[in-house]
């Protein structure tokens, strides 16, 4: 055990990085002390990944300057900020499927011998996985491992290769509740150890359970560094946008039409899963008109092979399905869509976007067969323009540049670029997986009100999330989805999040033993 | 992954006649023309005569000239055989043995229908010759869309079926009765010929060619199907999940690109040979999976690498019979060639990388 070092392990002075046609950090200030955990928060584009990966080296900062421990250093890529010992995980991980734990590690390791020595490697491996609660088997193949762990392996690689700052990008985007509690318990063992932990967010609960300062970032600039004493849920909103917005409204479920024909029917679905997919069994489940219907799961328990199935891109091994009164269970993804299903996939950029096209051309993806004219021969761009502002406007959310390419957009923006276009079909039943991911504060609030704007209209909503908040405040009806069957359905106002936590990790009596 | 960008691409796109475009061209290709220097001076000859027969004999005659352009009508079809299909990630190495079935329905059709009169009769050669073609390669599409076989394989193993497959005819069926035991058809009639030019042989293929070069072009940019194919080559999944029917494009594709190859075919059979024999192509189907594949699929620079194989190509028949060389040495350049495009786009990658 170290006591906290009086002298800041990280100094950041007047830091400024711009791209073109926008100030990503104007003379950012930051100080992060070894043993620490320091949120960095704000909304999307508020510069906090810029700033991060200023100091890991991918980018360079126009001006400004480093200090470590207070020498000053010169980090000019990855390579120099691992040898001064700071890592970065990213929020797309960088590991090798094909590969194991170990390998994967040793990989990543300084000054790596020409012959491994796997059983030391393995040795190291579990000595600080131990220390720290970052149990993974060193032998499993990646590709096996679930995001939970694969983010372990990630954080393991750092301090098997001696990073003493640890930066994490939105750590707990992709994590189910239970795991995001272990991740801040490593945060806690890592603060104990003297380390300093970074981890980007723009989710207050979070920050406010687990870091010890917070700096809190708008437009580039830092409006603020509290420590955790000081912060109030209220006072970082405000700080994160610069005037209060409305309380989060309470949503309440509106009355189900239970006499209305289902706008969607799966009866006895199964599906065969390939590889390590799992398959669906026996899932029955109808949404009505005016109903969001949404399903709890810890992520790879089916959720995306059930959105698969109603999308018609994956076959029913047995069962039927029924969209809109019409049996559809053969019917091709494109005329799924036509008939007016909207799907908003759990990752935009590798499931909705195709990274090398403009926003424009990717909006038009969304229903080529409307907008071509001559019978393909040419595109309408003109109205394909005029349904993305009319949809913009309607849900009000920002509109991202048409001519951008989308691979150079943040994930928020993708986000947007995805909702936008699926809702400029005026779909009759949508299918959102982790709608408001990546989302800021009034993005994510806008989300969800479409969302039940659409129900409002009579449309039917399929809602795939790990937020039990907000599956609670936006569901009408809740089902639990574990390994690919539905291990439950409630009212919401008749459950509790906590019954609901413990089917989705399959101990539906764990709190019994647990105590 | 941007194959399409590289700087192999945009050097052969930069356009010719431009001083930096020259000086790009000397530095990129520069250390192949002085290996294969050495290799002809290991062999004996003289390099810098053999380089001045090849210019001579190419580029500083209208007669040579017109023969670059003869070599470019195969090549460039048979690189929009493999530029089709890499839209979307596939590799069709079957140009060979697609060009190869569209010269045999070509054939067919120039022996059996040799009373038309030659206006209704080019234009059914021609569609004989795309549609042998295309067939040929959309059934490596249909087992590659079920998902049985993939199309880089069955491809390069249909090339060999396609060219004994003629070896058969040849011999069989379609066998001149009059060329006694010579391996080749029947002459064509003059109305199975395609027109020429200017007394050369530069034949009416030529504007086909660069027509479907220009419908390529502008299929990609400004279609509903240019836009979903760019789609599926961008990202298989999104294309997916918007309905675009992955399976249909991959048949179609295939058999598009297919029937440029056969498309060559038909030409190579009706205006150059003038019969189907079996050795109808000098590998065309080959260097133009290197001219797409040196271009990225981008149209100009299509155009540019046809020109500089054409001129190998030709070179290769040059040094033949001027150097007594083997007509093969045309393939060590070729190779030589594209190991200078190979390493100055890793070199482009290790920058971006590092």
């Amino acid at each position: 055990m170290r006591p906290p070092q009086p002298e800041p392990m990280v100094t950041m002075r007047g830091i400024t990085k711009s791209f073109p046609g926008v100030l990503a950090n104007d003379h950012v200030d930051l100080d992060v002390r070894g043993g620490e955990v320091h949120a960095l928060l704000g909304e999307n584009g508020a510069g906090k990944s810029t700033l991060m990966k200023v100091l890991y080296g991918f980018y360079r900062a126009d001006s400004g300057e480093i200090r470590l421990r207070g020498h000053p250093a010169h980090i000019r890529s990855p390579r120099d900020a691992r040898e001064l010992r700071i890592g970065m995980v990213f929020q797309n991980f960088t590991l090798i499927p094909g590969m194991t734990v170990a390998e994967n590690i040793a990989l990543f390791l300084p000054h790596l011998p020409a012959l491994l020595d796997k059983g030391e490697i393995a040795a190291r491996i579990q000595e600080v996985s131990r220390r720290y609660g970052l149990n993974v088997d060193p032998s499993a193949e990646v590709r096996q491992l679930s995001i939970g762990e694969q983010q372990k392996v990630e954080v393991l690689k750092l301090l098997l290769a001696d990073a003493q700052v640890l930066i994490l990008d939105e750590p707990t985007r992709v994590l189910a509740p239970h795991e995001i509690e272990a991740l801040f318990q490593v945060f806690t063992n890592l603060r104990r150890d003297g380390y300093a932990v970074i981890f980007i967010t723009h989710k207050l609960h979070e920050v406010l359970a687990c870091a010890d300062r917070i700096t809190v970032m708008r437009r580039g600039r830092v409006a603020a560094t509290l420590a955790r004493g000081e912060a109030t849920e209220g006072g970082l909103v405000s700080l994160m946008f610069g005037t209060v917005p409305a309380e989060p409204r309470f949503y309440r479920s509106a009355p189900a039409g239970e006499t209305a024909a289902p706008l969607l029917e799966l009866r006895q679905v199964s599906t065969r899963g390939e590889g390590a997919s799992p398959s669906l069994h026996g899932i029955d489940l109808a949404i009505l008109p005016g109903e969001i219907v949404g399903v709890a799961g810890v992520s790879g328990n089916g959720q995306r092979e059930l959105g698969d199935v109603v999308l018609g891109l994956e076959r029913c091994s047995r069962g039927t399905k029924r969209l809109f009164g019409h049996d559809a269970t053969r019917w091709s993804v494109a005329r799924i869509r036509a008939s007016g299903l909207a799907y908003i996939p759990e990752d935009p950029l590798a499931m909705a976007v195709v990274p090398a096209l403009t926003v424009r051309e990717n909006m038009a993806l969304g229903d080529t067969p409307k907008y071509a004219r001559h019978g393909g021969f040419s595109m309408d761009w003109a109205s394909v323009r005029t349904d993305i502002a009319r949809t913009a406007e309607r849900i009000a959310l920002n509109l991202p540049p048409l001519e951008a390419v989308a691979g150079t957009l943040s994930g928020g923006n993708l986000q947007r670029v995805v909702i936008i276009r699926e809702m400029a079909r005026r779909p009759r039943l949508i299918i959102a997986f982790y709608p408001t991911r990546g989302l800021d504060v009034l993005s994510a609030t806008a989300t969800r009100e479409l969302l039940l704007a659409a129900r409002g209209e009579g449309a039917g909503v399929l809602l795939i999330s790990e937020d039990l908040g907000e599956l609670f405040a936006l569901s009408d009806r809740l089902v639990v989805l574990y390994r690919g069957r539905i291990a439950g359905t409630f009212r919401p106002q008749q459950t509790t999040m906590n019954a609901v936590g413990f089917l989705m990790t399959g101990s539906p009596d764990a709190h019994a033993a647990s105590g | 992954m941007q194959r399409a960008a590289s700087p192999g691409v945009s050097l052969l796109r930069a356009g010719q006649g431009t001083a930096v475009g020259l000086l790009r061209f000397v530095v990129l290709f520069g250390p192949a023309f002085v290996v294969f220097a050495v290799v002809l001076l290991v062999a004996g000859k003289n390099p810098m005569k053999a380089y001045a027969d090849i210019f001579s004999a190419t580029l500083a005659s209208g007669y040579g000239f017109s023969e670059v352009l003869v070599k470019m009508i195969p090549l460039l079809l048979t690189a929009l055989a493999v530029a089709i299909p890499s839209r979307i990630w596939l590799i069709n190495v079957g140009g060979e043995g697609q060009l190869y079935i569209g010269a045999l329905f070509a054939t067919w059709g120039a022996l059996t229908l040799a009373d038309l009169p030659r206006w209704a009769l080019l234009p059914i050669l021609g569609a004989l010759g795309f549609v042998g073609g295309g067939l040929w390669a959309a059934l490596s599409g249909v087992l590659r869309a079920r998902g049985w076989v993939s199309e880089t394989i069955s491809t390069l193993l249909f090339n060999y079926v396609a060219i004994l497959l003629v070896n058969f005819f040849v011999f069989g069926p379609l066998k001149d009765p009059e060329s006694a035991n010579y391996p080749q058809s029947a002459q064509f009639v003059p109305a199975a010929t395609l027109p020429t030019f200017f007394g050369t042989r530069v034949h009416f293929g030529l504007v086909l060619a660069v027509l479907a070069l220009v419908i390529y072009a502008l299929v990609l940019s400004r279609t509903r199907w240019g836009l979903e194919m760019r789609a599926i080559g961008g990202n298989v999944e999104a294309a997916r999940r918007s309905g675009i029917p992955i399976g249909w494009y991959i048949v179609v594709v295939m058999l598009v690109g297919g029937g440029m190859a056969g498309l060559a075919g038909m030409t190579e059979v009706s205006a150059i040979q003038g019969r189907l024999r079996p050795s109808l192509s000098p590998g065309y189907g080959f260097t133009g999976f290197l001219i797409s594949w040196m271009a990225g699929g981008r149209p100009l620079g299509m155009v540019a690498a046809a020109v500089l194989l054409a001129i190998i190509t030709a070179g290769g028949d040059i040094l033949q019979m001027t150097q007594r060389l083997p007509g093969s040495v045309a393939s060590i350049l070729m190779a030589l060639v594209l190991f200078a495009v190979l390493a100055r786009r890793d070199r482009a990658r290790g920058e971006r990388a590092g």
